[in-house]
């Protein structure tokens, strides 16, 4: 068995473990790590294939954004774990049924003929000094521009309609608008007032001789 | 010597023996550069007010390091009961794995590099956005009202400042032309200013360069934006329940991190190893990793007077600068550039 061989194995093994233990693990926090850990071990997977600007994007993409605010919501979450397993066993027949006609489909379409994937060869080796990133960025604004700038502006309307969704104007909100603090001048905050000395009033110090005498 | 190595243990345990072995040279110095790093920070800001620093250990404190590294090293590792134990151990190790790791593509000069590789701007960018899961796991094992607030504080600084530092090198990746950080150096060194200190990338890309220096002093926490630790409101964030060995791994890589940054700004917009001079003036204009070395101490200088100087920046302020006024400002000046490269005026040919 040759070394990129062994790589690949030792990180399925580890894919297929932290996939796991993301849907059994008990605590939120623990399954969003091992989503971590899965994404970072399919980057694995992705750098033999040879294709390193797909693995690094994985990682900067998934691994560093997306699941950090992940956690961040997760995080927060106060999950009543005894309520989320009430009705296990109930809808387990329903759930393992449709896990099967997946499964099934999945069979269907990776042995069918039309497929031929057990004659794939995989990818041709790459040249040392080729750079997949020139390649791709090559292709993704020539032959497939469209389709790129279609997919971004889906992903922009998306972007927007949460941000419509979810945005409100609090009435609350103690907002000050930085440039109105910068333009703050003393005189627009102290008014010194210059007032004669006044001498202090005489029933108080009556009161204290009162108080020296008793 | 690779030749020799292979010859004793074969080809494959030979390379990576002596991978290894480079793995080993460039660790080894950079842990010297973090303990001496701490003695100049306090030095710096001693001085800076008007105080000496420390100076007890050794001549002019210059054992400091060492008796601060003994002294952690001896402490206890206290775990708190109602911590998750097994994430708790995790957080330190996943904090200082990415500030190392990223040093693998960094390059000295241009030979002087451990792997050169064709995306090693895209690998630093994703290692080290991995950097912030040291500090979320920490405050969240830590099952610490104060350590929770420092881990959310963080997570939601680093995510902000990390598209504000995207956006400043797809400005030095667009003018270069390449994701390879020794190429990036050497287009730096032709241009119109004939590769002295003018040709280099800051000049061009000024708006750039500052939005990087500052989103780099966000990423690794320091202060002005140390709102994670934040003394003086929650007590020093995500590490408030580490102590010893545990705490000095976040505090070497906070450090690794520091000195990272300053090495990618003097990489990308500093011009590297290459002189300031032009190349006629001899011994002055020649490149060299003395150059780089300069570089990055100017930069880690800056770090530590920003921390002498300026006061802690309010979390609402932190957060309408990096979005309201960072990406804006990058986004803007990528566009200028392009139109630039595109124009007769082009410096980048």
């Amino acid at each position: 068995m040759s070394f990129p061989t062994v790589v690949f194995y030792v990180l399925s093994a580890i894919l297929i473990f932290a996939g796991l233990r993301v849907i059994t693990a008990k605590n939120p926090v623990h399954a969003a790590l091992y989503l971590v850990l899965a994404f970072f071990t399919s980057a694995g997977h992705w750098l033999l294939l040879e294709s390193e600007f797909l693995a690094i994007s994985l990682v900067l993409v998934y691994v560093g954004a997306v699941m950090v605010l992940f956690l961040f919501v997760v995080m927060m979450l106060d999950i009543n774990f005894e309520k989320l397993r009430e009705g296990f066993w109930k809808n387990a027949p329903l759930a393992g049924t449709v896990g099967l006609i997946m499964v099934g489909e999945m069979v269907l379409i990776l042995m069918s003929p039309e497929a031929s994937l057990g004659s794939y060869k995989g990818a041709a080796p790459l040249a040392a000094d080729a750079s997949n990133i020139r390649e791709l960025g090559r292709l993704i604004y020539t032959t497939y521009l469209w389709p790129f700038e279609l997919a971004a502006v889906v992903l922009l309307v998306g972007m927007v309609a949460a941000i419509a969704l979810t945005m409100r104007k609090r009435k609350d909100t103690k907002f000050v608008n930085p440039g109105d603090q910068v333009v703050v001048r003393r005189d627009d905050r102290v008014r010194l007032v210059k007032m004669a000395a006044v001498k202090r009033s005489e029933p108080v110090a009556e009161a204290e001789s009162a108080d020296q005498q008793a | 010597m690779m030749e020799f190595l292979q010859g004793i243990l074969g080809n494959e345990a030979g390379l990576t023996v002596w991978t290894l072995l480079k793995i080993v040279a460039i660790v080894a110095p950079m842990m010297g550069a973090v303990a001496y790093l701490t003695l100049a920070e306090r030095k710096v800001i001693g001085y800076m007010q008007v105080r000496i620093g420390p100076n007890r250990v050794g001549y002019y404190g210059l054992l400091q390091p060492l008796a601060d590294g003994i002294k952690l090293l001896l402490k206890e590792i206290i775990l708190p009961t109602q911590s998750s134990k097994g994430l708790f151990l995790l957080a330190p190790v996943l904090s200082i794995g990415p500030a190392l790791a990223a040093w693998a593509v960094v390059p000295f000069t241009d030979k002087l590099v451990l792997a050169n590789t064709n995306a090693s701007l895209l690998y630093i960018m994703a290692i080290t956005s991995m950097g912030v899961y040291g500090v979320i796991i920490a405050g969240w094992a830590a099952n610490s009202k104060y350590s929770f607030l420092g881990a959310l504080r963080s997570a939601a600084q680093i995510v902000s400042y990390e598209i504000a530092m995207g956006f400043a090198l797809v400005g030095v990746l667009m003018v270069s032309g390449s994701l390879n950080l020794v190429d990036i150096v050497n287009q730096q060194g032709h241009g119109v200013a004939g590769g002295s200190a003018l040709s280099w990338n800051w000049l061009p890309l000024f708006p750039l360069f500052i939005v990087y220096l500052i989103s780099g002093v966000a990423e690794t926490n320091r202060a002005p934006f140390d709102v994670a630790e934040g003394e003086s409101e929650i007590v020093a964030g995500f590490h408030v329940e580490y102590s010893g060995m545990a705490f000095a791994v976040f505090f070497l890589a906070e450090y690794a991190n520091m000195i990272l940054v300053a090495a990618m700004t003097s990489l990308m917009f500093l011009g590297g190893w290459l002189s300031p001079f032009p190349a006629s003036w001899g011994v002055l204009g020649a490149s060299g990793f003395i150059w780089m070395a300069l570089k990055i101490s100017l930069v880690l200088f800056c770090f530590l007077w920003f921390r002498a100087t300026f006061p802690r920046y309010r979390y609402d302020q932190i957060m309408r600068l990096g979005w309201k006024v960072f990406i804006p400002v990058t986004l803007v000046w990528v566009f200028v550039v392009g139109v630039w490269m595109m124009s007769p005026l082009t410096l980048w040919n």
